[in-house]
């Protein structure tokens, strides 16, 4: 099953505008089936305005959404019917068990008894709330509130989830379970996600691919080693290791030694021994070349090589770079420019 | 990706067909095991007991007076006790409730839709898949059901008392009467609900419209009458020397800007039904009918004549509540779902 029917979200040239500022401008977007996308950006760059606008929760300034080939502003039932949304910061009735507030959502998709039973119980189950959901939800803490949003948006059983910012206030280890949630989603049953994060680590680690917005215009998209390639100046890094004690002695032969190779373009010589050193190579795909001269001269040399690996272009270093790029990091617009005014 | 293909059947998916229901049942739930339902069924109980309790006195004289008489019954509800009096408004049951609906309307609808945006639930109740309607539907219905309960039960007991404590059987026609009256005041606290509902949606802090509402109802129900009396005496005054034709014709003009008000509506309406002898609720237009008032031959009212007088009341006031619902549906369609 590739690739049948409508993707599952496009958008075309979707506008928002609040009066003087343009919150999202012409954004295009296509999502593919079964893909975990992720929605970057800084604080007010429009990521919230632009799932409103494919949830039909806000009216376009321009442009059009689609939702499953439906318009989410006429067709509002069924793509709600097929959406589950996660908004950024979710509330429940404080009055009401986590159960009973899941309860109130399965009645509003059409879901009663036995199955609505069954449902609530499993998403419970699956953010690791099950001990916890008879208990009032104003007693929940600001991570449990946020793991029982993400059961609210799975009741549905939804083709598509849509959450915003899913795993602020949750804590690591909890993340690392949401996370491998989201993608077991998507294996069992091809769920597509559209996520917003700040979080660039955790988009790097479970995302297909991502979106890098940048106050309300989308300026990368791609795979994070697309993105890499794009706005990485075309460079890749590697890292060494040596035995810490044959090190000290042999550090003063190492640093030539690794400056030698000729694709290496900058050495950081290791911050301690035993840790690694880091090497710059240009280009990017040199990688594999650069990791097999080092073999060869620590062999030769009788340099102690413990490790070594390529390590991956940190989206950390892909964002600053892109929203360098486009003249909108903070240090570049602190003084003026609706980000920097945001934020 | 077997499994995509596995797990992909095409969706027949469930819509509820009728989501005001879903929110209404839920909104009610919360209703009936609120604080506030509790107190206010206490309160109310006790403010309509009392003064009838110290009625006692008169509706016995009169069921002596009268006794075998049509609408002895209906005097529980439209007698107020002598001297007893509070800043010279009706006391009686009916006069209190007149009072007290438009406070138990607003009561339940000022945190309607604000206490949803404050508590951060609205986003997530409107991505679900009902209309947006329906949350304001489901809202009104449920306060107006829990409000009808709260009002069924004091006029349960007003007449439980008159049953059992001053022995007045109520005659078939009398509970007729009763029944449509009360059907008329759910209409009537349908109109401070739907202004209520208007409150929750405008005004984004609950205290606030909480206190719009109060102001309102302080304004309307207990000054209402004075302050357009006052604006009236001062555009279109009515003096000792003004031609009687101008007079008349002055005051049914003043007949008709009062009614503007839906206490005035109320209050002529519930008093036509209450009182079979109450022929009319229209000041006399003209020379010709004010004497025709004067020698008319005291007679009751046959329920559906009652019906006739008030028709164009209840009309104005299931408008009203279209008026402020619609506007309150508007602005609640066209506003963020963000606060
Ligand atoms: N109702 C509104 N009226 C006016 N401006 C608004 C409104 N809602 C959002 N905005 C503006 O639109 C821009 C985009 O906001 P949005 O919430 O989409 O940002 P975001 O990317 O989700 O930010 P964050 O990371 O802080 O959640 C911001 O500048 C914000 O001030
Ligand atoms: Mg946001």
């Amino acid at each position: 099953m590739t690739e049948i029917g409508e993707p599952p979200i496009v958008a075309a040239g979707l506008t928002k505008r609040y009066g003087e500022l343009v919150a999202v401008d012409s954004l295009d977007l296509e999502l593919r089936r079964g893909e975990i996308f992720g929605l970057l950006g800084q604080n007010g760059a429009g990521k919230t305005t632009t799932i409103l606008m494919l949830l039909g929760l806000t009216e376009p300034t321009a442009g059009t959404a689609r939702v499953m080939g439906l318009d989410p502003a006429r067709d509002a039932l069924r793509v709600k019917r097929q959406v589950g949304y996660l908004p950024d910061s979710v509330g429940f009735y404080g009055d009401l068990t986590g159960r009973q507030n899941l309860r109130y959502t399965a009645r509003l998709n059409g879901l009663r008894g036995e199955e609505a039973e069954g449902r609530i119980d499993e998403a419970l189950g699956q953010v690791g709330l099950s001990h916890r959901g008879d208990g009032r939800a104003d007693t929940y803490s600001r991570g449990m509130l946020q793991r029982l949003g993400i059961a609210d948006a799975l009741i549905k059983d939804p083709d598509i989830l849509i959450l915003d910012e899913p795993t602020a206030a949750i804590d690591p280890i909890g993340v690392v379970e949401i996370l491998q949630l989201l993608r077991d989603l998507v294996r069992e049953r091809g769920v597509t996600v559209l996520l917003s994060s700040h979080l660039l680590t955790q988009v790097q680690s479970v995302c297909d691919r991502v979106g890098i917005f940048a106050a309300g215009r989308l300026i990368g998209l791609g795979t994070v080693s697309e993105l890499a390639t794009r706005f990485g100046n075309d460079t890749g890094q590697v890292e060494v290791t040596f035995d810490g004690e044959q090190a000290t002695e042999a550090a003063e032969r190492i640093g030539p030694f690794l400056a030698g190779i000729p694709q290496v373009e900058h050495v950081e010589p290791a911050s301690a021994p035993g840790a690694p050193w880091r090497l710059q190579v240009r280009p990017a795909s040199a990688g594999r070349l650069v990791r097999e001269a080092v073999l060869a001269g620590a062999a030769r040399d009788g340099l102690g090589l413990t490790a070594i690996r390529s390590s991956e272009p940190s989206l950390d270093d892909i964002y600053r770079a892109a929203l360098l790029e486009a003249g909108l990091h903070r240090d570049a617009v602190e003084s003026a420019g609706p980000v920097g005014a945001v934020a | 990706m077997t499994a995509v293909e596995a797990a992909a059947p095409p969706p027949a998916r469930s819509v509820p067909r009728s989501g005001w229901l879903v929110v209404a049942a839920k909104e009610f739930a919360d209703h009936v095991l609120s604080v506030r339902f509790f107190v206010l069924l206490i309160v109310l109980g006790l403010a309509a007991g009392i003064p009838l309790f110290l009625a006692t006195e008169r509706i016995h004289e009169l069921a002596s007076q009268v006794s075998g008489a049509q609408a002895v019954f209906l005097a529980l509800f439209i007698i107020g006790p002598q001297d007893v009096s509070i800043f010279g408004l009706d006391v009686s049951v009916q006069g209190f409730i007149g009072l007290a609906a438009p406070l138990l309307g607003i009561a339940f609808a000022f945190d309607a839709v604000n206490g949803e945006r404050a508590q951060g639930t609205l986003p997530r109740l409107v991505a679900q898949p009902i209309h947006r309607d329906d949350v304001i539907n489901g809202k009104f219905v449920a306060s107006l059901v829990a409000i009808t309960l709260v009002l069924l039960s004091v006029v349960l007991l007003i007449s439980g008392f008159g049953l059992l404590r001053l022995g007045i059987v109520p005659a078939w026609s009398e509970v007729l009467r009763l029944i449509v009256w009360f059907v008329m005041t759910i209409a009537y606290v349908g109109v401070w609900l739907a202004f209520g509902l208007l409150l929750s949606v405008v005004v984004h802090r609950a205290a606030t419209a909480a206190l719009i509402g109060f102001g309102v109802w302080m304004a309307v129900a207990m000054f209402g009458r004075f302050l357009l009396n006052l604006i009236l005496g001062a555009i279109a005054p009515v003096s000792d020397s003004t031609a009687i034709d101008r007079a008349l014709g002055l005051y049914q003009l003043h007949a008709f800007v009062l009614r503007l008000l839906p206490t005035t509506l109320y209050s002529e309406a519930s008093s036509v039904l209450l009182n079979p002898s109450l022929t009319g609720t229209n000041t006399p237009a003209t020379l010709g009918q004010l004497s025709q008032a004067q020698q008319q031959i005291p007679t009751l009212l046959s329920l559906d004549q009652s019906l006739l007088l008030v028709w164009p009341h209840v009309v104005a006031l299931v408008a009203l509540t279209v008026i402020c619902f619609a506007i309150g549906y508007i602005q609640f369609m066209r506003q963020e779902v963000r606060a």
